[in-house]
């Protein structure tokens, strides 16, 4: 009773500052927010105070079973948020990229523009989709491997919930204009602080499961999902040191400014590819691909001296978002060759997924889950041989500025950390719902098509356009003179951008096809009447010995 | 036969692997090593901003368009940074120095040209090009694929916090750009002069090289539309990157 009468207390205390900065705010996209959290305490303290068990309710309508051995419930919403905010990401991409092909769909709205929407889609597929597929999988996965169920079930329960907040407030933000103007950094300086509340709290659930735990090992996953959970804190602590103008307002002051800013901000931007989008979802493929293909990881030795030198080079490679700019030419060198290093570890993971189907290759043509994931690795092995070619300076020289740079981001975000997600929400539905198996396996396998030709135009289209924008820009004419207006440029690339459209839509339709696959498993509907993926030949006539031809007689 | 005591290579990983809190020290210094090697000495090595001159920090309103400029995303499409290449520099100008955004909180460097890099911008169109071209790009670029912010021109200024550049202008001056005392308390008749809407004389005594004038084309409103085309029409302005003086100093710049 005590605990519930100081969990109430909480939340009326935020209840209370809120509302007080709802009547002080400096501005209105602050009132807006801090109505948000208004709502959002108000909703707190009333299932804190009610008697009804809402774990219950939750379990009835999302038809998940009882009790299991482990703490599976914030799981499974993890699932479900995962899948929603991926075709919440998805969509907002597509329509951008619409924008570009066709400016009259910026609708002359402030709230509509292209400026306020790019950030939308990246925040809501990279810290929506992959953040809540991370944080999911993390806990499933530290609860199977250290035989433990997850350490401060009620703190596991926030971490879920505060992080939906932060991404709510995040995407509302960038809606009302409220930003820090850094990529991929855009919320404000107390969503910030929110969100380092509740990461703290993700850490103490994580490592409480860790300790808690009944295996003598700690599983290679989870150094993977440890030092992603870490390396996170870190960037986005020193990343985002603002000054707050006023502390009823939206707006602050970054401390960092000029070229010391920049390099921490692609310090900070590069790592959130390396250790949001590459160690944590490397973390998930170490469990899952294994899982799935019913193989022991390839090579334990590759795992440890992969995972070392990945994450130790990793951070160094920041600098080559800013090849040829006023940062000093030593920062530029030395990121560029740590780049280039980073092709060996990030291989290295690649060999020990794809050589985890040793013996179990036969599975590519029989399990569409597995196809997924070996696509999934094998892009990946892609974009990692990619980005260290792109971050040579004299490739950067012409790839930098273009739309290279975003078919690159795109095959590593489509294909790998798209792929390895929907693969790894596949095998997680059935098993987390107690079905039998997926809804339909052909609709897997449908997904993986649309989604692997979606990639392709994606990818295809924007190294078309990158290098097309980067050879007009830079082209003489025999007079001596620039070529192209920049005008020029820009009108070349509209076929391109509708490719890339109908890409994304292709990839949208995958996405869709996977919602409705998931929904069916999670609703218990009967199995789809469909042909298996392969079936077995069988001709009883040709069941038979050869029989001997009829000699011909002399 | 002998006993076979050899250990199997990186046997010794176990004591690591077995205890959370030795991991997790580990692949927490694992990853601070390389951004003190390449972060901190931009602190500290002297030649990393180069000493030129002319840069002065923004005044009130050209900070309050720059405020706008990131509101609006403009960094999504538009990079501020000049690359010393002989087709950025005749389509955009000088490269771009380190010292030119030594008071911008954060950078705008960008990372995509979307459209053209701005950071020489100013200057090299009319304000009339600028607020036509914002209210519809397409009408003076019929390529362009950049959204309409009609929007900008039909709405008052309402800088900073609490409609008050004091603040935002205090918070600069206490990360270290260097707004004189007089600067932060005049911040806000200083902003409604430049916008030619105050005593101008007191403007440029305080704020050398701010261009005042009414930027939008309607004398009797601050709007936004002021702010953003005052901070565009600054943009790449402030150093004479074509003066002897600055050309004998980059001539000996070494290591960049």
């Amino acid at each position: 009773m005590v605990t519930l009468t100081g969990r109430a207390g909480i939340w009326l205390v935020v209840l209370f500052l809120a509302i007080l900065a709802i009547a002080a705010a400096a501005d209105t996209g602050f009132a807006v927010h801090m109505t948000i959290v208004a709502l959002a305490a108000a909703i707190g303290l009333f299932v804190t105070l009610s008697k009804t068990d809402y774990a219950a309710i939750a379990r009835g309508a999302l038809k998940g079973p009882d009790h299991s051995r482990y703490d599976d419930d914030p799981i499974r919403w993890g699932v479900i948020a995962t899948v929603f905010w991926g075709m919440a990401g998805f969509a907002a991409g597509l329509f951008i990229a619409l924008q570009l092909a066709y400016p009259v769909l910026n609708l002359g709205t402030e709230y509509t523009t292209f400026g306020r929407l790019r950030p939308l889609h990246t925040s809501a597929v990279i810290f929506a989709f992959g953040g809540n597929a991370l944080i999911a999988t993390s806990f499933y996965v530290v609860q199977r491997t250290c035989r433990a169920r997850l350490a401060f079930p009620g703190l596991a329960r926030f971490v879920f919930w505060g992080y939906q907040l932060f991404i709510v407030l995040a995407a509302t933000g960038y809606l009302l204009g409220i930003t820090q103007g850094k990529e991929y950094a855009e919320p404000e300086w107390y969503v910030d602080l929110w969100l380092t509340i509740v990461w703290v709290a993700y850490l103490a659930v994580f490592v409480g499961t860790l300790v808690k735990r009944t295996e003598p090992h700690i599983y290679v996953a989870n150094w993977f999902y440890l030092s992603f959970i870490l390396t996170v804190a870190m960037l986005h602590l020193v990343n985002n040191v603002n000054l707050p103008i006023s502390l009823v307002g939206a707006h602050s002051v970054a401390v960092w400014a000029g070229v010391q800013g920049a390099l921490i901000q692609w310090w900070y931007g590069h790592n959130a590819v390396g250790f949001f989008l590459t160690a944590g979802f490397l973390a998930m493929m170490y469990y899952f691909v294994p899982k799935q293909a019913e193989r022991p990881v390839y090579s334990y030795r590759l795992s440890i001296i992969h995972f070392w030198a990945l994450i130790f080079l990793y951070i160094w490679a920041g600098p080559h978002h800013l090849h040829y700019t006023a940062l000093p030419d030593w920062a530029q060198t030395l990121g560029m060759v740590f780049s280039v290093m980073l092709w060996m570890p990030s291989w290295g993971g690649m060999i020990n997924g794809l050589m985890t189907l040793n013996g179990a290759w036969d599975k590519i043509r029989t399990d569409p889950i597995i196809r997924m994931f070996v696509m999934s690795l094998a892009f990946y092995g892609m974009s990692t041989f990619e980005g260290p070619m792109m971050s040579v300076k004299s490739v950067n020289a012409l790839s930098h500025y273009t739309d290279w740079t975003i078919g690159h981001v795109h095959s590593g975000a489509l294909g790998w950390n798209g792929m390895v997600t929907f693969a790894t929400l596949y095998y997680l539905v059935p098993r987390l719902w107690q079905r039998e198996r997926l809804y339909s396996l052909r609709m897997v396998n449908w997904h993986f098509w649309l989604a692997t030709t979606g990639i392709v135009f994606y990818a295809a289209s924007m190294w078309v356009a990158g290098i097309t924008q980067g050879l007009m820009w830079r082209e003489y004419g025999a007079d001596g003179y620039l070529v192209n207006s920049f005008a020029e440029t820009v009108a070349a690339l509209h076929p391109m951008y509708l490719l890339r459209a109908f890409g994304g839509l292709l990839y949208l339709t995958g996405a869709v096809v996977m919602t409705v696959n998931v929904w069916k498993t999670i609703a218990g509907s009967p199995l789809r009447i469909e042909a298996p993926m392969t079936d077995t030949p069988y001709d009883a006539a040709q069941d038979r010995p050869l029989v001997p031809a009829a000699v011909p007689a002399e | 036969m002998t006993a076979t005591t050899q250990k199997p290579p990186l046997s010794t990983h176990a004591k690591i692997e077995r205890n959370v809190s030795i991991l997790g020290v580990l692949a927490f210094l694992a990853v601070t090593v390389g951004g003190i090697v390449e972060i901190a000495p931009l602190f500290w090595i002297d030649n990393t901003i180069e000493k030129v001159k002319g840069v002065r920090p923004y005044t009130p309103l050209e900070q309050a368009g720059r405020d706008i400029y990131i509101r609006e995303g403009c960094y999504v499409c538009h990079s501020q940074m000049i690359r010393p290449f002989r087709d950025e520099v005749e389509r955009y100008g000088h490269y771009s120095l380190a010292a030119e955004s030594m008071y911008d909180h954060p950078f705008q460097w960008g990372s995509k040209r979307t459209g053209p890099d701005l950071a020489r911008v100013g200057g090299r169109y009319s304000d009339e090009w600028h607020v036509q071209h914002l209210t519809d790009p397409r009408s003076v670029v019929p390529e362009s694929v950049m959204p309409m912010y009609a929007f900008l021109k039909d709405r008052d200024l309402k800088a900073g916090e609490g409609g008050t550049m004091t603040g935002e202008i205090k918070a600069l001056a206490t990360t270290g750009v260097p707004y004189t005392p007089e600067q932060i308390a005049k911040a806000d008749e200083d902003l409604k002069a430049q916008a030619g809407m105050g005593d101008t004389t007191e403007l440029a005594k305080r704020w050398p090289k701010a261009q005042p004038r009414d930027f939008d084309g309607n004398p009797g409103r601050l709007t936004e539309m002021d702010a953003l085309v005052a901070y565009l029409q600054v943009l790449g302005t402030m150093v004479d990157v074509n003066a002897a003086a600055a050309q004998e100093d980059l001539a000996k710049e070494t290591g960049r």
